[in-house]
């Protein structure tokens, strides 16, 4: 059976190149870099070259990179970091209500910490209009957190804008670049950004690891304590082969980006038209032009997700959805909804994210199988039934 | 996450469309919590001749629509109604915990069917409010 990943916002395979750099750092250089010894010395002097290169991918200096182990826990460093470093100047937050689980989660526990949240509802195309966030801020507000790229609408945010409105006010501006990094070219010194999550699975890299930038002068609490690792501010022996294969894959990533991105847009904008044209009422979500390039994702009306995902999955295709038996909750995606998206169509949702091992051969199977599945749904959908003798 | 009875209930749905002559249908549910199920029954002599179904919903609402249409297939109308959701479970080799709903949907359509035959006939029934009552999403369902 053809077998087809088109789950890349879900995680990525390890790049090979990738991996022969990791595997001397698993067992033959496994000294720890804070010993002092020349094995020790060993380790560190890779950890510092993977930062030296991480920092020239994103036009920082290496020591403003920290090394963490993946984008939840950044966003979370990040976050808790701010909200207790500053409490006694202020306790008002800025947010979006399209973040990430591990931002819209870490507010919701800042918020039973007593600190104030505005969550700004992003426009009907899925994109944050950033006079909403400048109109927000008051004189206790301490962190603006809007995402890069949404991880499933693949919306890009205005992030240039929302980072001068926040330096504007002299307030700490966060972003959860985890969807963006190693796909959009990112300088956080031209964006104005001031701490940045980024995780290494998303870009072909190691799962298991991903760092957070933190702007020189930028003072954040800590969220690990203990050793005096990463300059004290993050506790924990690092994880090196992990550390050596982000960089690796990141730097590899950028060097890549524009071959990798027109390729993989030809495939996703192929397969966008193909199922328009051939799949009726659906509705395509998010913004057509500020948008990853390698990402899809429509809602087919009078069909569930999950039966969606489990059906492509008998036909091998790895896909996802944001209904609510995909998400683990009760309710469909909460991007979703902030689309302005009734719950029953956005209980049929379909993501596909495309990468580097897709191929345009793949483009007929991918629609051919979508299109197959969809309508075996509908045909045991009794909201399709009535749908039809309604409008007959 | 589900057992093999339940992806094979899934991938191959038995009695699954609408049935034209059916004089006892059933539908509960509500699109905005993710699962409609609709059964539909030819029902002679108080025995269920045939059946069928159509679901909007996960694999699992899927699966348990189709092991309950397998369930009363043949038996008495009294027969039918004392199915429960449990027995819908255990029939698939158990749901996972946040499924368990969809087999209370199933037991619900079988009776709403049923209620629904009874009043054509002219039958009192026990009105029952089907209507999302199973789902543990019911209060944000208005």
């Amino acid at each position: 059976m053809k077998n087809v990943y088109l789950d890349h916002a879900a995680t990525t395979q390890l790049e090979k190149t990738v991996l022969d750099k990791m595997i001397p750092y698993m067992r033959d250089y496994y000294g720890n870099p804070s010993s002092i010894y020349s094995i020790g010395r060993e380790s560190k002097k890779v950890i510092e070259e993977a930062r030296e290169k991480i920092a020239e991918c994103f036009n920082c200096k290496s020591s403003e990179i920290y090394f963490t182990s993946c984008g939840t826990e950044s966003d979370n460093w990040a976050i808790k970091g701010v909200c207790s470093f500053n409490r006694n100047k202020g306790m008002h937050i800025i947010t979006t209500n399209i973040e990430h689980h591990a931002v819209m989660d870490t507010y919701l526990y800042m918020k039973k910490q007593g600190y104030e949240i505005t969550i700004v509802p992003v426009e009907k195309n899925g994109i944050v209009d950033p006079l909403k966030i400048e109109k927000e801020i008051r004189k206790d507000t301490i962190l603006i957190s809007v995402m890069y790229a949404n991880n499933e609408i693949g919306t890009i945010q205005p992030i240039s804008e929302i980072g001068l409105i926040a330096k504007k006010y002299g307030i700490i501006f966060h972003t959860d670049a985890v969807q963006a990094a190693g796909t959009i070219p990112i300088d956080v010194k031209k964006l104005n950004i001031d701490l940045m999550s980024v995780s290494a699975h998303k870009f072909y890299g190691p799962k298991g690891v991903g760092a957070l930038y933190i702007k020189r002068g930028i003072m954040i609490d800590n969220l690990f304590h203990g050793g005096g690792q990463e300059k004290t501010r993050r506790a924990a022996t690092e994880n090196i082969s992990g550390i050596v294969g982000m960089a690796e894959a990141l730097k590899y990533s950028i060097d890549n980006m524009d071959v990798y991105n027109s390729k993989i847009k030809q495939i996703r904008d192929a397969v966008k038209e193909r199922i328009e044209a051939k799949i009726p009422y659906i509705i395509y979500n998010g913004d057509s032009e500020q948008r990853l390039v390698n990402n899809i994702n429509f809602c087919f009306r009078f069909i569930e997700g999950e039966s969606l995902i489990l059906m492509l999955d008998f036909k091998g295709i790895s896909a996802s959805s944001g209904s609510a038996c995909t998400s683990g909750s009760l309710d469909p995606s909460h991007v979703l909804l902030a689309l302005g998206l009734p719950h029953e169509t956005a209980h049929g949702s379909l993501r596909l994210t495309f990468g580097r091992d897709n191929s345009m051969d793949d483009v007929d199977y991918i629609v051919d199988t979508i299109s197959d599945v969809v309508d075996k749904l509908r045909q045991m959908s009794p909201l399709y039934e009535t749908f039809l003798k309604e409008n007959k | 996450m589900y057992s093999t009875k339940v992806m094979d209930h899934f991938a191959n749905p038995r009695n699954v469309g609408e049935l034209t002559d059916a004089n006892a249908v059933g539908e509960v549910g509500n699109a905005k919590c993710g699962d409609i199920m609709k059964i539909y029954m030819k029902i002679e002599n108080d025995i269920i001749k045939d059946v069928s179904f159509k679901t909007f919903g996960c694999g699992a609402a899927i699966a348990t629509s189709s092991m309950a249409t397998e369930l009363v297939k043949g038996k008495s109308i009294e027969e039918a109604l004392s199915i429960t959701n449990k027995a819908v479970m255990e029939a698939l080799d158990g749901l996972p915990p946040v499924k368990v709903h969809c087999s209370v949907l199933a037991e619900e359509a079988i009776k709403a069917a049923i209620n629904n035959y009874k009043k054509s006939i002219g039958e009192q029934v026990e009105e029952n409010e089907y209507s999302c009552n199973s789902c543990c999403h019911n209060k944000k369902c208005e």
